[in-house]
């Protein structure tokens, strides 16, 4: 009803305590602050994460050697040496929809160039592997299908190995020692920065798989394959298509389990995207909790400035305000002090996150959904906390109130 | 209207519970006030003069009995409308003031005009405030806060506060009971000149010389009204003030008084 003038008395009431109404405010503003940079941290990650999966590459079904199902001895992916080169000859003969397929060994050694040495990651690929991970060259050509079939001693090198070993000079063309045979660097891949799990994927060396088998790191089995499918309608089936057929080529009977692990990157990417929003949702329920805590923060000030002001309450009544008025001057600057609390915790929050990825190089994503509702949460929060102080001071009787000492 | 009567109580009675315990506190006043008087209303402490000031001031209910103000009976409403009688036609003054602190003079007159159904604009509050406050003779004072004001202003802002609203009765509850004895003189002057303009007063006391400003005492004890009589020897505030000291006499409080009651509904306090 008279909302207007009741706002005014509201907001003068505040302003005639402002170290009080400030100091009630900053658990809101601490509260809508931490909550709008930990969602933003959560969701900045959880887009990081995102980005890298697409990075893998589109479409991808990777087999890995060896199973993690529970029966007998369990070896971990890519641990039991089962995946052999005819595996992944069979897969791309004889498999639907398969556009490129790069049979995967791994190992990590010590490489040298005149005087420079580096210990990096020995990637051996088919000539596929570049398409498979969208990964363009910032310099230079990858290896052939000529390479691979040949096994020649020619590798590709991530930005990484290059500034390590090479410093400003251009690496193309230039002799790379891997354990004393000596190969031909044919291109630089461009960056693509930490994995999901924290590894710097441009320090690596990639080379034909014959050639890492043969001349690097000895075995006649595959680590994994990558194997890409051209249309995302296919992936399922074409999954269910490699399973039977390494199941038959592995002569598994019916019953027993697979001695290899397929995955495809939507699985990938939907257990990683689940644990950043996980993430996401713990923090922002931390922050949350701060939050509620500013709440009662607000509840126990307003009780007291009920008590304080009882004879204010009793003048104000004897004068004519009703219940209702009284109730709503309270509400009024409970919610005031929640919301502009929760309008400057916004900005704290903002920019927050923005000193957290410039100095701490943590992506954060601020996201307009999460400051609205942070603004109205930190609304009801006022409403809700200041609720049973507005309607005790309402409930007061004139008489015992203009008493009150 | 009702032959002249603004405050008529019909055998009123107030009881107020503490547990099993019934406490009578008033037990059966029947009393008419007409337009334009001044009473005071006397008793010594559980005499039921406070309650029935509480109940004549809307804001306590009789438990039994008809309070008629103004024509209507109020004695049935409920706290909304008991809140909108006060805001209309009642005016308080209390012992203890009860200005809001750390608030101009200024605001807290203006404080009854927040709460009434009529709705004016800042500026409109403001004015009227600084008429109000001038013919009490704070002009000058309006952004002062009560802190920073004497006993006897205070009390002169509560009055300026009661009068906001043009009421039809102001109720003043023991209105010099802080305030020492010249004070006290000079708030009965201001009280004895808005009488003279028609305004109705009814106030509370215990002291026999305060009591003696007005023109009817009412004696209460043990919740009844024990005697009623007019004020034979009336002092004259105004008068002992100008006799009594080389002091100036109150600045404001003059101007045209209106004797009779008909003509102040429409007129302003200058």
């Amino acid at each position: 009803m008279r909302i207007g003038p009741t706002f005014n008395v509201a907001l003068r009431a505040l302003r005639r305590n402002k170290l009080r109404s400030v100091l009630t405010a900053l658990g809101i503003i601490i509260g809508v602050g931490a909550v709008i940079a930990m969602v933003g941290i959560g969701n900045g990650a959880k887009a990081q994460v995102e980005a890298q999966i697409a990075s893998l590459g589109q479409n991808v079904i990777l087999i890995f050697s060896g199973s993690t199902t529970s029966s007998g001895i369990r070896t971990g992916w890519g641990g039991a040496g089962t995946l052999k080169i005819e595996d992944a000859e069979a897969i791309r003969r004889e498999v639907p929809g398969v556009i490129g397929v790069s049979e995967e060994v791994v190992s990590t050694t010590q490489v040298a160039a005149g005087n420079q040495n580096w210990f990096t990651r020995i990637y051996g690929e088919s000539a596929d592997y570049f398409d498979i991970r969208q990964w363009p060259f910032a310099d230079g050509a990858p290896f052939t299908s000529q390479d691979v079939r040949s096994a020649n001693k020619v590798c590709v090198i991530g930005r990484t190995t290059a500034t390590q070993i090479y410093g400003n000079e251009n690496p193309i063309g230039q002799i790379l020692r891997i354990k004393e045979v000596p190969f031909t660097i044919t291109g630089v891949l461009m960056p693509k920065g930490l994995s999901t799990q924290g590894v710097d994927q441009d320090d690596i060396v990639i080379m034909p798989y014959t050639s890492a088998m043969k001349r690097v790191i000895g075995g006649t089995t595959l680590r994994n394959i990558n194997v890409q499918i051209g249309d995302p309608q296919q992936l399922e089936a074409a999954q269910q298509q490699i399973i039977s057929l390494l199941r038959q080529r592995h002569n598994i009977r019916p019953g027993r389990d697979d001695d290899f692990t397929v995955r495809n990157q939507q699985e990938i990417a939907q257990a990683a995207t689940a644990t950043s929003r996980v993430m996401t949702l713990l923090l922002g329920a931390i922050a949350g909790v701060s939050l509620v805590v500013g709440g009662i923060g607000i509840m126990n000030i307003m009780l007291v400035s009920v008590t304080e002001r009882t004879r204010e309450i009793g003048v104000r009544m004897a004068v004519g305000a009703h219940g209702s008025d009284i109730l709503t001057q309270f509400l009024i600057e409970a919610v005031t002090l929640s919301s502009v609390g929760g309008l400057i915790g916004i900005v704290c929050g903002i920019g927050a996150s923005k000193i957290l990825s410039a100095y701490a190089n943590w992506p954060t994503l601020i996201s307009i959904s999460s400051i609205a509702i942070a603004f109205l949460f930190s609304a009801a929060v006022g409403i809700f906390f200041g609720f049973y102080p507005a309607r005790k001071a309402a409930a007061l009787d004139p008489i015992e109130a203009l008493r009150y000492e | 209207m009702d032959n002249g009567a603004l405050v008529r109580l019909i055998d009123l009675h107030k009881v107020y519970r503490t547990g099993e315990m019934e406490v009578p506190a008033v037990r059966g006043v029947s009393l008419e006030i007409k337009r334009g008087e001044f009473v005071a209303l006397m008793g010594a402490s559980g005499s039921g003069k406070s309650t029935l000031m509480n109940i004549l001031g809307c804001l306590d209910r009789p438990t039994t009995g008809h309070y008629v103000l103004d024509g209507a009976d109020v004695s049935g409403l409920d706290r909304d409308r008991l809140a909108d009688i006060r805001n209309r036609k009642i005016g308080f003054v209390f012992q203890n003031f009860n200005l809001l602190p750390r608030t101009s003079a200024r605001e807290n007159v203006e404080l009854p005009l927040v709460y009434s159904a009529q709705q004016l604009t800042n500026a409109e509050l403001r004015e009227r405030a600084d008429r109000v406050l001038a013919s009490v003779g704070l002009a000058g004072r309006e952004d002062h806060h009560p802190s920073q004001l004497s006993g006897g202003q205070q009390q002169r802002v509560a009055i300026a506060r009661a009068l906001i609203n043009e009421p039809e009765v102001l109720l003043a509850d023991e209105p010099t009971g802080n305030l020492d004895s010249r004070t006290s003189v000079e708030i009965m002057a201001i009280f004895q000149q808005l009488n003279e303009r028609g305004i109705t007063v009814i106030m509370v006391t215990h002291e026999p010389d305060i009591a003696a400003y007005a023109k009817r005492n009412v004696m209460m004890r043990d919740g009844v009204i024990l005697d009623d009589h007019v004020v034979s020897r009336r002092l004259d505030a105004r008068a002992q003030l100008q006799n009594g000291g080389g002091r100036p006499s109150l600045p404001a409080v003059r101007g045209p008084g209106a004797p009779d009651g008909e003509s102040r509904s429409n007129q302003t306090l200058t």
